[in-house]
């Protein structure tokens, strides 16, 4: 059992949730990293649905050790959707930095190309008066697989509560071309990498998990009966629990009578 | 007896009252040149419904000037409007008020606030602590704010209290998808209660719901009118603005309470009775109490759960 997908209402609401969120901000444009991945050509194919492809820029920011396929897959969204695009090359400034610090790993490495990658988004959506549109899905905003300050930031995200099964069928619907539907999750954060290879189980097999877990508040025991061993229940808990911080506000110490989102308390949409 | 019903499924800005206020005009005034009698706006669409801290910055008295206003525009056409409302005592209500020949003729202060999940109404307002119906140039009706229709309590006493149209603006947000049917599954229950409720009771369902997103969150529209045999009479777009008109006609009330007369058979002193006796009957002793979490369960799978 796979989440349930009813792909031509998913379409709708998220075609008409980028438009509403969009434009009560009085904007109309939105700017998206492009990956050459699933996520974000499926965000970016949505916002070119929902405000037109001249009001979507697609910006490519491959490092020198990028997969050179990730920007040929980002060519190929570009191609299919006719949104705007640009490229931009992160190397100069992320190999400037650690120059200072050659002996930092890949982590730092890869967070450090995700935040400037955040960097850049938010300079050019002030430039062309736009928000920054994420790529984040339910599946990695609960198992915590995402740079905080990083790829995780944006203004509005229509993934956010997709599971990546879902993302895939939807992807598939809206044309995202099936190279990128078909081919293995991947951070590209070094050579070889692949999402599932890193966490030791398929996306499939978490989205099920995840699905029976978060949306059906299902209980261990009940997990168990399900069929999910011990151990994957466990391991995919302390994931969320121990990746809780990145999808809160970080902890303010409480002084006075009203904190902010403690005992202050608006909407985003305050006033729109 | 019959009167013209309409539905204005607005977008409201949130927490912005004055652009609300002209978006109210503007449709009571679309209402009057389509000849409608009465026209139901959804809840809180005169402030937006995730209103959280803004509850008291945007409540209305029903002495203010803006009440005043509103008052004046229904001598033209009458309506229910949704809004906060402050009571004297400065208590804030999520209020449905229904105004008629330049008066106010009826408020009901929601009763049930849904304070759970991703609803947090019981955080902010007061809940109401009556359910009565009460007498329009149209008829006797009920007004019942949204989750009020959840507690079936409140429809049977709006039928028991000789309501012929049931009035319920609604903010719904749109929620759980199935490959088994075309619109959300909340959608698909409230349109179940409707015909359900107006089957069972006998009455005109009027049910005003509202449309676009706030802060993520998308309201289903679908607004609707649905006569006493399940029949729907009118239906507004799903998931975005719309106006809808239909004809309430009171006969079909009278046909089909004569056809199955529930109402009439409705035995009220012994709903009375067993309420009485359900009400004093000894709450369950606490030893046979089982549930998650419990200390009764054994220690290696309280062991285990704590890990989680």
């Amino acid at each position: 059992m796979i989440p349930q997908t009813n792909i031509p209402l998913l379409l709708r609401i998220l075609v008409a949730f980028i438009q509403n969120e969009v434009e009560k901000v009085g904007v109309h444009r939105v700017v998206v990293g492009l990956s050459g991945g699933v996520d974000s050509s499926l965000s970016a194919m949505l916002a070119a649905r929902a405000l037109g492809p001249a009001n979507v820029l697609g910006i490519m920011m491959p490092y020198r050790t990028s997969n050179p396929e990730s920007l040929e897959h980002a060519r190929l969204v570009i191609q299919k959707s006719s949104i705007e695009s640009l490229t931009i090359d992160i190397t100069p400034q992320i190999d400037a930095y650690f120059d200072r610090f050659p002996d930092a790993d890949s982590r730092r490495r890869g967070n450090k190309m995700a935040r400037e990658r955040m960097a850049v988004l938010y300079d050019h959506s002030a430039r062309w008066q736009a928000l920054v549109l994420g790529t984040s899905n339910k599946t990695e905003l609960l198992l915590g697989y995402g740079t905080l300050h990083g790829d995780m930031a944006s203004a509005v995200n229509p993934l956010g509560d997709l599971y990546k099964t879902q993302v895939w069928a939807l992807a598939e619907v809206v044309g995202v071309p099936e190279i990128i539907v078909k081919k293995e999750p991947s951070a590209d954060l070094w050579a070889g990498q692949t999402d599932e290879g890193e966490f030791g189980f398929t996306y499939r097999e978490v989205d099920q998990l995840l699905d029976l877990m978060v949306d059906e508040r299902y209980s261990r025991e009940e997990l168990v009966r399900a069929g999910f061993s011990e151990s994957f229940i466990d391991q995919v808990t302390l994931r969320i629990m121990n990746s809780q911080f990145k999808r809160r506000l970080p902890v303010i110490a409480k002084i006075s009578h009203r904190t902010i989102d403690r005992d202050f308390r608006y909407a985003r949409d305050w006033g729109k | 007896m019959s009167f013209r019903a309409a539905i204005a499924q607005i977008n409201p800005r949130l927490g912005d009252l004055p652009a609300n206020l002209a978006l109210y005009e503007e449709k009571i005034r679309q209402g009057v040149r389509a000849g409608a009698d009465l026209l139901l706006f959804p809840e809180l669409s005169l402030t937006g419904y995730f209103l959280r801290d803004m509850v008291p910055e945007i409540a209305l008295k029903l002495s203010s000037k803006e009440i005043e206003g509103l008052k004046k525009l229904s001598r033209e056409i009458a309506f229910v409007a949704g809004l906060v409302e402050e009571s004297p005592d400065y208590r804030f209500y999520n209020s449905a008020v229904y105004f008629e020949a330049g008066e106010i003729r009826h408020v009901h202060r929601k009763v049930y606030l849904p304070t759970y999940g991703m609803f947090d109404e019981q955080r902010y307002f007061a809940r109401g602590d009556r359910l009565r119906a009460f007498d329009s140039k149209f008829g006797r009706m009920a007004l019942l704010v949204c989750e009020d229709l959840w507690h079936p309590s409140t429809v049977y006493l709006a039928a028991l209290d000789g309501a012929l149209a049931v009035l319920c603006p609604s903010a719904s947000p749109l929620r759980g998808m199935s490959d088994h049917q075309p619109e959300d599954e909340n959608a698909r229950y409230w349109e179940l209660i409707n015909r359900t409720y107006a089957q069972t009771f006998g009455v005109f369902m009027i049910y005003g719901n509202r449309s676009g997103f706030e802060d993520g969150v998308g309201f289903w529209g679908g607004s609707e009118i649905i006569d006493p045999f399940g029949h729907q009479v009118a239906k507004a777009k799903y998931y975005e603005e719309d106006f809808i008109l239909g004809e309430v006609t009171l006969e079909s009330v009278r046909r089909k309470r004569t056809m199955a007369p529930l109402l009439r058979d409705e035995d009220i002193d012994l709903t009375i009775n067993e309420l009485i006796r359900i009400r004093e009957r000894p709450a369950p002793a606490k030893e046979v109490q089982k549930f998650k979490g419990s200390r009764f369960k054994d220690k290696k799978v309280k062991k285990k759960k704590d890990r989680r």
